[in-house]
């Protein structure tokens, strides 16, 4: 269960989150949707924890931990996972070698036991399969020299050999080729049950048809302005943000 | 105001030296081989002194620390030397010790494949290959002076030696020692050898080892050198390389140890398609000193030689690196490489570097190149962000940063020595170091 409330945050003394409130019940799937600028990615970032950004008001309860106080790696350990808008270039790291050590250090702080390079590589090879990855892609140097799809698409392997309880996939979609938003949202919809939550920013509707989601949000402005069903996607699809930013800075 | 002189203040005498000369004057007469190079060095070192900043290759690194001690007689006890061991690295195969610059049989294991002798008995009598040059290098004149014993290996015609360890440990833990140990490496026509030489030992104490490398015809050298000296040592060390035609010497310096140390390697490219690497990374804390200084002369056409130099400093730690690289009239077609890279992990550290190419030939292909950086702290959160901790991330971001460097050494069981080596290196200095500068 995720509980965001009043989420203020600036940069730079710039207020970007301006009160966002937002609950993600566990199981349940929350599409988060905005113009470009809105604060999207921002509140993906204070969630998981980077540097930068100072948060000036409000709270964020992660199944019942206190979020912000935690360490990027001890919200990763407790079951949080940030599919990245740019993924990263790690040059001289390997793919398989840096999930690994990841995966483990996960385990470690769980008091889990680790897997050993026969036992994991036995399950990234799984995962790269259902995702329609070149084997390839595990011995490369992480995204150096993937094509933007591979980035998104070795951001979805992450999530899928880690486990998270709550994925945040930041325009996980934007890129991908037809085939491969299939790929990708089966692997999300496999992941689907009473322990994992998504929190899925995204431009398109056409995301949202392949996986479901049970709420629907428009954050614009550094709020959330609207909330609704799957249908408000379709709305938006249509109408576009300008009637709702317009009719909030009416109502302001 | 009336304007004073401004005057530098003089230099305090070099007591270190003093007692060096008067220790020569002692020995002189219990030391292997011919007085003469010997009193030719005393009398360089009494005329000039050694090298001080006002000198140009010495501009970075001031020895001024090391002047202000005196330095003993190293009599290592017999049991110094078996738990010295232990700071080499875990690496079968043969091996030739030093202690205290003196050749311990007790601990070596001779390799099948290749001669070997001792500087002490007889080495020393055809004298000193001349290829160093006691007046401008003059820690060189020190240990010329001053040597005792050192490694002669010699790899016949057409003959792999195989892999050879050469360690190298000082026993500065009863009180300051010096050794100067003396080596000569020749590798015959077509011959081969990967050497790992190794330094380290206990306490406060100088190592001064000169290695004098003469490669025949197509003969090829690996030459990894770990220098993993006490925190309290200092490390000034000279390597002459000669290649004749189709020669390689292929050499990777790894420097984790030593509050001051200076690698010098002066290689000469003799004969045409020679090839020569001396590629480096220096990984240094605290108010360590570390200074990497090469001189490669090219002196035959279509030769090549590579270097890539890196350096990871922590805390208050600086590094130097001086990379000169001369093509002569002769040496057309020289292709000529070098790049240094630092990676500076804390605002304190500093790196000092000067590339210097002096071309006299008009047809060589020459680069350089340097970057200086900090960690990205986009990579950084990347990393944390996927359950890794802050320190291990830093490691790991480190280690890639080392990955090219280290890829030049092709012996798996030699790279897994220096992996191990940094792996252990950042366990303890570098995580301490870490701890404090945060
Ligand atoms: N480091 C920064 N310094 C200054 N402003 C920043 C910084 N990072 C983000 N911003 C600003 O914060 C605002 C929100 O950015 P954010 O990346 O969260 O938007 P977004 O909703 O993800 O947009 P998009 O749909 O284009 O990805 C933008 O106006 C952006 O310019
Ligand atoms: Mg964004």
């Amino acid at each position: 269960m995720l509980e965001i409330r009043g989420l203020t945050a600036t940069i730079d003394d710039k207020t970007i989150l301006n009160g966002i409130d937002l609950t993600i019940p566990p199981g349940e799937i929350h599409a988060v949707m905005g113009p470009n600028g809105a604060g999207k990615s921002t509140l993906s970032y204070v969630l998981s924890g980077r540097e930068g950004y100072e948060v000036t008001a409000g709270s964020v309860t992660f199944y019942g931990q206190d979020l912000l106080a935690m360490e990027p790696e001890e919200r990763a350990a407790a079951g949080l996972f940030l599919a990245f808008q740019y993924p990263v270039e790690l040059p001289g790291v390997g793919n398989a070698n840096f999930l690994r050590t990841a995966l483990n250090a996960i385990h470690r702080r769980r008091g889990e036991p680790e897997l050993d390079a026969v036992q994991f590589l036995k399950l990234a090879r799984g995962e790269v399969k259902k995702l329609a990855m070149s084997e390839d892609m595990l011995k490369r140097n992480v995204n150096v020299g993937f094509s933007g799809g591979e980035k998104k698409r070795n951001e979805v392997l992450q999530m899928a050999v880690l486990k998270p309880k709550l994925a945040i996939l930041d325009e996980t979609d934007s890129g991908l080729d037809i085939d491969a938003l299939r790929i990708v949202a089966d692997g999300v919809n496999a992941q689907r049950g009473p322990g994992f939550s998504s929190l899925i920013i995204t431009h398109y509707q056409r995301l949202l048809d392949y996986i479901v989601p049970d709420r629907v949000h428009v954050l614009a402005e550094g709020r959330i302005l609207r909330s609704g069903g799957p249908e408000l996607a379709h709305e938006l699809e249509a109408r576009g943000y300008a009637g709702l930013v317009g009719e909030s800075a009416e109502a302001a | 105001m009336a304007a004073t002189p401004l005057r530098t203040p003089a230099r305090a005498p070099n007591a270190a030296l003093a007692a060096f000369l008067t220790r020569y004057d002692g020995l002189r007469e219990r030391l292997p081989g011919p007085h003469e190079p010997r009193d030719a060095a005393a009398e360089v070192l009494r005329e000039m002194g050694w090298p001080t900043p006002k000198e140009e290759p010495w501009h970075y690194t001031n020895l001024r620390p090391v002047e202000a001690q005196v330095f003993h007689e190293a009599v290592a006890e017999t049991g110094d030397g078996t738990r010295l061991i232990a700071h080499l690295p875990a690496v079968a195969g043969p091996r030739l010790i030093f202690v205290d610059g003196r050749f311990r049989g007790d601990l070596s294991a001779l390799p099948p494949d290749v001669t070997t002798s001792t500087f002490a008995e007889g080495g020393a009598s055809s004298g000193f290959d001349l290829l160093a040059r006691p007046k401008r290098d003059r820690l060189v004149a020190l240990n010329t002076m001053l040597a005792e014993d050192g490694a002669i290996i010699d790899v016949a015609e057409g003959i792999d030696g195989g892999f050879l360890l050469l360690g190298q440990l000082t026993s500065g833990q009863h009180r300051r020692v010096a050794s100067h140990p003396r080596h000569r490496l020749r590798l015959r026509r077509g011959a081969s050898l990967v050497l790992l030489e190794v330094s380290a030992g206990e306490g406060e104490y100088l190592h001064n080892p000169v290695i004098e490398i003469d490669l025949a015809e197509g003969a090829h050298l690996t030459h990894v050198r770990l220098q993993q000296e006490s925190a309290e040592a200092f490390h000034l060390s000279t390597v002459y390389v000669d290649t004749a035609a189709r020669a390689t010497y292929d050499s990777f310096s790894l420097s984790l140890g030593a509050q001051l140390g200076r690698s010098e390697i002066h290689a000469r490219l003799g004969g045409a398609q020679a090839a020569v690497h001396l590629n480096a990374a220096q990984i240094m804390g605290g108010t360590q000193l570390s200074d990497f200084t090469t001189v490669i002369t090219h002196d035959a056409p279509n030769c090549a030689s590579r270097q890539t130099v890196k350096s990871v400093l922590i805390g208050r730690a600086r590094a130097v690196f001086q990379g000169r690289i001369e093509v002569a009239r002769v040496a057309q077609k020289t292709d000529g490489y070098q790049m240094n890279q630092a990676l500076l992990l804390s605002p304190d550290a500093e790196i000092n570097s000067k590339p210097e190419l002096e071309i006299y030939a008009d047809d060589v292909k020459c680069s350089h190149g340097a970057t200086v950086g900090a960690l990205d702290p986009e990579q950084l959160f990347y990393l944390r962000s996927r359950g890794i901790a802050a320190a291990e991330a830093r490691m790991i971001l480190v280690r890639a940063f080392l990955t090219d460097a280290f890829e030049a050494v092709t012996h798996e069981g030699v790279r897994a020595v220096l992996e191990h080596a940094v792996e252990t290196w950042w366990n303890t200095t570098g995580r301490a170091a870490e701890a404090l500068a945060s």
